[in-house]
């Protein structure tokens, strides 16, 4: 294939070295089964253990509080159903916001059917929830608070040290989840800070390998796991243990030892973006976002149409929306953008590996798609 | 014990002095749609078809399914081969039969003495095999007006059948005798049905296809390709021409009124749709529309369409309603794939108030400033041709 302008970064990355190195590694010579008695068994879980206590130093967390998972949809689900299964007995309150992604939103959904009482908090027009009206929807009936550590769509990020400060005033049996897809390996963590008790991550949203997640889950938290099975993981989520997946993610973590330099780096490419798309396009995302996320909206025209545009210059971003035909975003809709804006929104999402060339490509391109396509309104 | 599959010929049994020709067809068809699953024998007798496996382990659930789409049938089943001797007929329907009997409570047995100078008449030869079957298998009653189980016996002219009931097959003539006609297809519900529905007719199928990137997909085309995958389990292989027609739609946003942007779109749909027929000897061309559907599915917009277009145009869904044609949708397994939601050349450049009543001198006036000719060339050469199924 041609060069590519990689610029969809949030939907997945492409594998970094270091990560097709250790899958590489895993494959020839880490296939037992982990859970094996034998010495094939002890060097795979060997390599799992490297890889748990490496995942666990880059977020301030003890060896034994992370676990694999498929995914982060899945990571999510168990989080979310564990906590609430556990809980159950001691509240009925869940509090959320309108703009989770899918896996969390309809995890909780499933719960609402169940019988739980749901709030589902708003956002400004910027994607981020007001940490007041956060703190009133903590009640001591509240048995899960799940709120993301950065909108996918938008890049905002939310109020989570908030939650735990209002969990703790309203004395709730709550626990405190964030889906930290869209943040791990891009923006520190430190989940004793922050004040989490579970949080959700992904491999390949980091150059690392998909079918791969991990859940924190601290010590003092307990959760009913949703999951049945041979009791792996702790119980937290059986099923063998993908090594060369889990080699992977943590090669890509390897990779990420300068988070604040790259997100200085990349805030300099967005701003840059900015300053060359504000005059054609709206700026949907907030100024406080997270710099890997930009949404714009170029308005007049529609997100699929731009998106083939861009993609025959080999220029690849996501679309807001994703077609007439389609569902509209739900996280859009929820920050009062208008549907002209939503229809005609794309995501630009960044990596370490993007540059200013790459970027001055893009607003080209998107100068040219105004110049030659036609407006749909 | 030797199975085989007895397929009935559909209407073509009607056709007068061309019969052996749509038999032949529907022969070659069958041949082309088992063709895969090992080798077998194909004879035809008294307006049936007989195919024999000539190979252990043909699978016959596959055949009978691929033949379930084969146009021309009006009905099959596998059967078992006798000789025409009462004695072997009754060894053999109980080891042929036993799976079925074994499970069920009610049967009768009927049967049809073709060859007349078989000894047995054909209620005697019900009794003869009914009792015996009563006998072997204790958990059977008869019920001759709702029995769970038919099973049939036939005296033809070389052997003897059994067989239980019967399937319906997928009616119509066998594709291909009724000539060639072009599919237009966008993606959507109604079109794939269409050309199934003129498949069905005889017609083998040709498909034409506008895509307009970057305003559509290629995932729209891909759409296209699995959508006439499905039709052509049915047509047999379809030859696919996708028509670059981003500039003509530019082109017309530029130079005519936007009311009059669908029909114009259309018009020039048909021209170009007519030229590629006419390299194909394609003697029609199909359409998915459906009378009212839409703004340019009136009666006076297909007026104008048509009037562009010296070749005739057949509309087998003009009189449907939406829930009969996805119906069909669904019956062909074409229904989950055109809900996919791709922007498809029809949805980008939609006017707001599309003409309803248009006429052809309006759409004439409409399109003067078009260089209709040199648009219409430049789409054809550039077609881009593919085989599916």
């Amino acid at each position: 294939m041609d060069y590519l302008i990689y610029f969809d970064n949030s939907s997945t990355t492409k594998p970094c070295e270091t990560a097709i190195k250790y899958i590489n590694d895993s494959l020839n010579n880490f296939w037992g089964n982990p859970s094996s008695l034998h010495t094939l068994g002890m060097f795979s879980e060997e390599k799992i253990n490297q890889a748990r206590g490496c995942i666990a130093k880059s977020i301030n967390a003890l060896t034994e509080e992370i676990f694999f998972t498929g995914s982060g949809t899945e990571a999510n689900n168990i989080a979310i159903l564990g906590a609430a299964n556990a809980l159950k007995r001691r509240g009925n309150r869940i509090v959320t916001t309108a703009i989770e992604h899918p896996s969390v939103l309809n995890a909780i959904k499933n719960l609402e059917q169940n019988g739980f009482e749901v709030v589902y908090l708003k956002p400004d027009k910027y994607g981020v929830i007001d940490p007041q009206e956060l703190t009133n929807a903590i009640n001591k009936n509240t048995i899960l608070v799940s709120i993301m550590l950065v909108n996918n769509e938008l890049g905002s990020i939310e109020p989570i040290t908030q939650a735990a400060n209002a969990i703790k005033q309203a004395n709730a049996p709550a626990l405190l989840h964030t889906d930290a897809v869209q943040a791990f390996g891009k923006l520190p963590i430190n989940v004793k800070t922050l004040g989490v008790d579970l949080l959700s991550a992904s491999g390949h949203k980091i150059h690392g390998p998909k079918g791969i997640g991990f859940l924190y889950k601290s010590k003092k938290a307990n959760i009913l796991s949703p999951v049945f099975g041979g009791g792996q993981e702790l119980g937290v989520r059986s099923g063998t243990q993908p090594t060369p997946a889990i080699m992977g993610l943590m090669g890509a973590v390897l990779e990420l030892q300068n988070l604040n330099e790259h997100l200085n780096e990349i805030n300099n490419l967005k701003q840059y973006c900015i300053s060359k798309l504000q005059d054609f396009c709206s700026i949907n995302s907030g100024p406080d976002s997270l710099p890997y996320i930009l949404n714009v909206s170029v308005t007049g025209y529609k997100s699929e149409t731009i998106l083939h545009f861009l993609e025959s210059k080999n220029i690849f971003v996501s679309s807001g929306s994703a077609c007439a035909k389609g569902k509209k975003s739900h996280v859009l809709l929820s920050c009062g953008l208008n549907n002209k804006q939503i229809d005609s929104s794309i995501r630009i999402s960044f990596s370490r590996f993007n540059t200013k060339k790459e970027i001055d490509a893009l607003c080209n391109a998107l100068q040219d798609a105004c110049n030659t396509l036609r407006k749909a309104y | 014990m030797k199975e085989i599959i007895l397929i009935k010929n559909g209407e073509l049994v009607l056709k007068g002095l061309n019969r052996n020709n749509f038999e032949d067809t529907l022969i070659k068809n069958i041949k082309k749609s088992l063709s895969g699953l090992g080798k077998f024998s194909v004879k035809k007798a008294q307006s049936t078809i007989f195919i024999e496996p000539l190979e252990e382990n043909f699978d016959f659930d596959l055949a009978l399914n691929k033949i379930s789409k084969v146009f021309g049938i009006a009905a099959f089943q596998r059967a078992c081969v006798c000789e025409k001797d009462l004695n072997n007929i009754l060894e053999n329907s109980v080891p042929y039969l036993s799976n079925i009997l074994s499970n069920a409570k009610t049967f009768k047995v009927e049967a049809k003495r073709a060859d007349k100078r078989f000894p047995f008449k054909s209620p005697e030869i019900c009794m003869e095999v009914g009792g015996h079957l009563l006998k072997h298998f204790p958990n059977l009653k008869v019920d001759v007006h709702n029995p769970e189980v038919t099973v049939f016996v036939e005296i033809r002219d070389y052997n003897a059948y059994i067989r239980c009931g019967k399937i319906n097959g997928a009616g119509g003539l066998p594709v291909g005798t009724a000539g060639r006609a072009a599919i237009l297809i966008s993606g959507g519900i109604d079109s794939p049905v269409a050309a199934w529905c003129m498949a069905k007719r005889g017609l083998e199928l040709n498909a034409i296809h506008f895509a307009s990137p970057p305003y559509t997909s290629p995932r729209a085309e891909q759409k296209v390709k699995n959508l006439l995958e499905k039709v052509a389990e049915y047509s047999g292989t379809i030859r696919l021409g996708i028509v670059p027609f981003t500039e003509i739609q530019e082109q017309i946003a530029k130079n005519c009124p936007e009311d009059y942007f669908t029909l114009i779109m259309r018009r020039m749909m048909m021209r170009i749709s007519e030229k590629i027929a006419r390299q194909r000897n394609c003697l029609a061309l199909i359409t998915g529309e459906s009378l009212g559907q839409v703004a340019s599915q009136t009666l006076p917009a297909l007026v104008v369409t048509d009037s562009v277009a010296n070749i005739p145009t057949l509309r087998p869904l003009i009189g449907m309603d939406k829930e009969e044609i996805v119906n069909i949708s669904r019956k062909i397994d074409a229904f989950e794939i055109s809900i996919m939601p791709y922007e498809d050349c029809c949805t980008v450049f939609t006017p707001k108030h599309p003409k309803t009543k248009p006429t052809i001198e309006q759409c004439v006036l409409a399109e003067q400033n078009l260089n209709i000719e040199e648009l219409v060339n430049s789409a054809v050469e550039q077609t881009v041709y593919s085989y599916i199924g």
